[in-house]
């Protein structure tokens, strides 16, 4: 198997698990993990699928990874809000921390 | 200004004004309405263009494909922008009524971001593109979804964001694996190349998965009716109305062009989820006892049509094409109507239950008579839109001979007025409250705009489909 | 845009238009309202006039829209369509006289007055209609404009009604679809043609016979057949207006007119009996019509029984329909302006009972023929027209029906409308009898401030002038435009072969 192949194989596996724990998981914390890591395995899969010298699949993956990020953040951000003391019923609470 | 570089601009556009908006401490109503006024004078200079010409392309920058983007719109492109572009300004107006403040600044930069992503997403012509647009699309859409602030929405659009995220990264695993077998993401050169594709076919599952996951399309439409629900109505309306269209119409693109309408199995299997989403969605629509929900379920089971209009397409073509396309249309300016008339009637009556609609029907009879006609178009009664797409996919199921489909269809309408008629009995009796408060009357104007606009589209059905043109 | 384009559509801008504007209207511009409904029905009228002397001198009126692909919105005053169209316009403007005085300081008038016109309208365009696409909008627009109507009162009662009148007429519209996308796949085209298009456009007869049956289902709803008539004695909630309205002009004959189309202009009345289906139609109206009257016998709620009353007369018209033979047609057609003329006068004149002395119940009616004696004349007028007594306009109907039937040989009809008749008189003479020659079981209620008649004048003038049209149809039958010349213009110029 070559290295590519590895790597194929390993972002497959990722996938898989990451999307199990998705479905598993209570908190929603892991949840957003297990979407993290899902994320970095098809990215995986996607520079594994590239040349050596295909600048395509780069370029396409940091942007992978900025969306990612900001998904995260959005994320963490809705999770905060929920988590926050006393914040549940009024309309505008929380934005502060946006 | 030449043809193709409306569609930069009609991205761009969009865009701006989102960040804009998001940035500017005061002047968001007018940004809002101007930028989306704009918008629309954009979308309807891309139909005029689109009118002699039939197609328009587009590289950003002059940098060619595969490292340059390309920017490609045909008729369906054009119709969709339009619908999207005509809605939006209303929408506007009803939330520079609906919101203040801080709350109206957010809306105005997260929706036009919502907008631009919508714009992009209708034109862009690789695979690639279509992703990062998804992903802004459904970023956006749940940043609004999360707006109303309450614990409900909030734990709602945490399930949407994980549930788009999850979609997307499906869509790309499948579009990784289409670069390994072509190293390409152009949907021009990829088309017609899919099924033949060691791996085209895994490509195809992941990527079909996860669209219908972000489309909410039964049986993975968990995630719709909580969001949906949850959030105010301008919010509701866009994301019932736009931001479930654009999986679907990528799900198409997909499908007929890169696959070719590939294998009978697909189309078996889009016709039965949609027939199923057809009848189980309309069935817990009618169940429902919150309006907002009802709307909701409404909008998955509106979806299912969508599906078998497009499993149709390869038997029985234009018919099934101009009956996606029309459906497609009716249900944005319908389902952006409701939403804001529901919206309306639960603001007056402090909740949105069904039975405590009071006497609603003499108070805001503007928003009553908005639900009527958005009715109309999604029961599918003629004159509307909403006829005018049943009446082809009726066409395309009998001559396909799929008979089964014809019962799906008609049973699904008797449906929708169960349950549209569920709203509006409610509407009449009950007990009176003169004290409620008015609502602004742009706020019923918009409503009832949008929902005259779906059955008035019943008697533009020629041109739209002149304009929409031939199954790609 | 020629005239000959315009005036269909003017015909149907006359009740559009009044019944948009009075949405906007204040509840409380009791005037403008007024003068909007009157002025759009008076210019109606006027409209139609000119159409029927055109028609007669054989000019064609029609405008078409395309909708989609083979498909096109399509209006057209063939002499049929003129007959429908010339009744409802007269009944829309009696109507809404007596809809004014009845509803007088009672609450939602605005909205009351906006769906009616949006009802005749439709009425109006399912009259003028030129294929079958068309029909069925208005058929549908039909539906939707009369469900607040019934509700109107919004209680249970009237809710449960509306709710029970939306799962039948909704169920009927569907199967109306079915066919008719059935039928457009088919044939290829929808347009009324006179001795139908079916003929000839290759598809088989069962499917064929199929499509007519859901065609008739569908139509048959609003028609009243049995057993899709369920609605009707419900609907009996409305205000005595509406009551008028459903079971005279508009629902009910809407169905009628379909069955008519479908059976003269799509199918062609000799085609469809080659197909066997006429006898199956024949069987339900014969069945319906002694059915509704049986059912009659046994209301003592006066709407209730005049409801069930027209269960059975509307069957009249699909048996002349269903008889295969000219003179069965015309018995058949001009039945429509009959029964509508007549029924519409019962309707008022119950009407005018409730407000006026607040009797719904035919045991509550002893010696109401001394208070209210003009009121019980027109309602006499109407009742022994049903019955079938010459001069009245019922006698005319039914004489043609009868020699229809003689003529196509089927007997057994003779038998069913004399049955019929003889359970017409079992109901409504008893009724008259208490009316005039029972002496009154209790003081009436005191005559309203302010009104010198028997009631107020607007209640009253109506029912009057449509019994005394009653009677002209039938003495004047024979003149050129009355109800019968014209059914007889209709039959020979588009049924059959000449």
């Amino acid at each position: 198997m070559t290295g590519q192949a590895c790597y194929a194989v390993l972002g497959a596996l990722l996938f898989c698990l990451s999307f199990h724990a998705l479905i598993i998981a209570v908190h929603p914390l892991r949840r957003l993990l297990a979407v993290n890591v899902m994320g970095s395995s098809v990215f995986l899969v996607f520079i594994a699928g590239a040349g050596p010298r295909d600048p395509l699949p780069q370029a396409l993956v940091i942007t992978g990874i900025v969306v990612a990020v900001a998904a995260t953040a959005l994320g963490l951000n809705l999770l905060l809000r929920l988590a926050g003391p006393a914040e549940d019923d009024r309309p505008s609470a929380g934005q502060d921390g946006s | 200004m030449s043809a193709s570089s409306l569609l930069p601009l009609l991205v761009l556009w969009p865009l701006a004004g989102g960040l804009l908006g998001l940035l500017l401490p005061r002047g968001a109503g007018p940004l809002l309405l101007g930028v989306s006024t704009g918008n629309l004078a954009l979308a309807v200079a891309l139909v005029d263009a689109l009118a002699g010409a039939g197609k328009v392309a587009h590289s950003v920058g002059g940098w060619s494909t595969p490292l340059g983007i390309a920017l490609r719109a045909d008729g369906l492109s054009a119709v969709l922008i339009l619908v999207a572009g005509a809605v939006a300004p209303l929408l506007a107006l009803y939330a520079s009524a609906a919101y203040a403040g801080r709350e109206l600044r957010y809306f105005a930069g997260l929706f036009l971001l919502f907008l631009g992503a919508l714009n992009g997403l209708f034109i862009a012509g690789d695979l690639f593109n279509l992703y990062v647009t998804l992903e802004l699309l459904g970023l956006s859409a749940v940043a609004l979804a999360a707006l109303g602030g309450g614990a409900a929405a909030l734990a709602a659009s945490l399930r949407y964001l994980l549930a788009t995220i999850t979609g997307s990264l499906a869509y790309l695993l499948g579009v990784a694996l289409l670069y390994r077998a072509t190293g390409t993401l152009d949907l021009l050169q990829l088309s017609g190349q899919g099924p033949a594709l060691p791996g085209g076919a895994v490509a195809f599952a992941l990527m079909v998965a996860g669209l219908l996951l972000k489309a909410a399309v039964f049986p993975l439409h968990f995630w719709l009716p909580p969001a949906h629900a949850n959030a105010s109505p301008p919010v509701s309306a866009a994301l019932s109305a736009l931001a479930v269209k654009a999986p679907l119409y990528l799900l198409l693109r997909l499908w007929l062009s890169t696959y070719d309408g590939a294998w009978p199995l697909v189309a078996e299997l889009l016709a039965a989820i949609g027939a199923a989403g057809v009848l189980w969605c309309s069935l817990q629509a009618v169940l429902q006892r919150r309006a907002k929900l009802l709307v909701a379920y409404s909008t998955v089971a509106q979806l299912g049509y969508l599906l078998l209009a497009l499993a149709l397409v390869p038997a029985a073509g234009a018919a099934a094409y101009g009956a996606f396309t029309l459906l497609l249309v009716s249900h944005v300016l319908a389902k952006a109507g409701l939403f804001l008339a529901v919206g309306n009637l639960a603001r007056r009556a402090g909740h949105d239950r069904l039975d405590g609609f009071e006497r609603v029907v003499q108070h805001l009879p503007l928003s009553a008579s908005a639900i009527a006609l958005a009715g109309v178009s999604l029961m599918g009664m003629p004159p509307s839109g909403g006829f005018n797409g049943k009446w082809l996919l009726l066409q395309a199921a009998i001559a396909t001979g799929d008979w089964w489909l014809v019962a799906v269809i008609l049973v699904g309408g008797l449906l929708a007025a169960v349950y549209i008629f569920k709203l509006i009995e409610h509407t009449f009796g009950g007990s009176d409250r003169p004290d409620a408060t008015a609502l602004p009357r742009r706020m019923e104007w918009a409503a009832l705009t949008l929902a005259a606009s779906a059955v008035g589209v019943g008697f533009l059905g020629q041109p739209l489909l002149r304009l929409l043109g031939g199954v790609p | 845009m020629s005239e000959h384009e315009l005036l269909p559509l003017a015909v149907l801008a006359t009740s559009l238009l009044p019944g948009l504007v009075i949405f906007f209207l204040p509840e409380g511009a009791v005037r403008v309202r007024s003068v909007l409904n009157l002025a759009g029905a008076t210019v109606k009228l006027v409209l139609v006039a000119v159409m029927l002397w055109g028609v007669s001198r054989g000019e064609n009126y029609a405008v078409s829209y395309p909708l989609l692909p083979g498909l096109t919105f399509s209006l057209r005053a063939d002499s049929l369509a003129l007959l429908f169209v010339t009744l409802s316009a007269q009944l829309w403007f009696l109507t809404t006289i007596y809809a004014i005085g009845y509803l007088e300081s009672s609450p939602n008038r605005a909205r009351f007055f906006g769906f009616f016109s949006l009802c005749v309208t439709a009425t109006v365009g399912v009259a003028m209609a030129g294929n079958l696409i068309t029909f069925l909008l208005f058929y549908e627009l039909l539906t939707l404009s009369t469900y607040p109507l019934v509700v109107h009162r919004e209680t249970a009662a009237a809710r449960a009604a509306g709710n029970r009148y939306l799962a039948y007429t909704i169920g009927g519209g569907a199967a109306l679809l079915l066919g008719t996308a059935w039928l457009y796949a088919e044939t290829g085209t929808l347009t009324f043609t006179p001795r139908g298009f079916v003929d000839g456009s290759g598809a088989s007869s069962p499917v064929l016979a199929a499509i007519f049956f859901l065609l008739v289902a569908g139509v048959g709803v609003k028609a009243a057949l049995v057993p899709l008539h369920g609605w009707l004695p419900r609907a009996m909630v409305a205000p005595a207006p509406v009551s008028a309205l459903l079971h005279a002009v508009a629902v009910v004959k809407a169905g009628a007119f379909g069955i008519i189309r479908i059976v003269y202009d799509v199918f062609g009345v000799e085609y469809a009996a080659e197909l066997g289906v006429t006898d199956a139609l024949a069987a339900v109206a014969a069945v319906t019509i002694i059915y509704g009257s049986l059912r009659a016998l046994a209301q003592d709620d006066l709407k209730r029984r005049l409801a069930f009353s027209t269960v059975s007369q509307v069957s009249y018209i699909a048996l002349g329909v269903a008889i295969v033979g000219p003179l069965a047609s015309i018995g058949g057609i001009v039945h429509l302006v009959h029964q509508g003329l007549m029924k519409i006068t019962l309707f008022f004149c119950a009407g005018n009972y409730a407000e006026t002395l607040g009797l719904h119940k035919v045991s509550e009616l002893d010696g109401v023929g001394r208070r209210m004696p003009l009121t019980t004349a027109a309602f006499t007028v109407a009742a022994l027209g049903m019955i079938g007594l010459p001069p009245m306009a019922g006698f005319i109907s039914k004489w043609y029906l009868g020699l229809g039937a003689i003529e196509a040989g089927a007997t057994w009809a003779v038998f069913v409308l004399a049955g019929s008749s003889a359970l017409n008189a079992a109901y409504f003479l008893p009724i008259l009898h208490r009316a005039w020659f029972r002496a009154p079981t209790a003081a009436w209620a005191p005559v309203p401030a302010g009104v010198r008649a028997e009631t107020a004048l607007a209640l009253l003038l109506p029912p009057v002038i449509t019994a005394l049209l009653v009677l002209l149809a039938g003495v004047l039958a024979s003149v050129q435009y009355s109800p019968q010349e014209w059914a007889t213009l209709v039959v020979r110029r588009e049924f059959y072969a000449p």
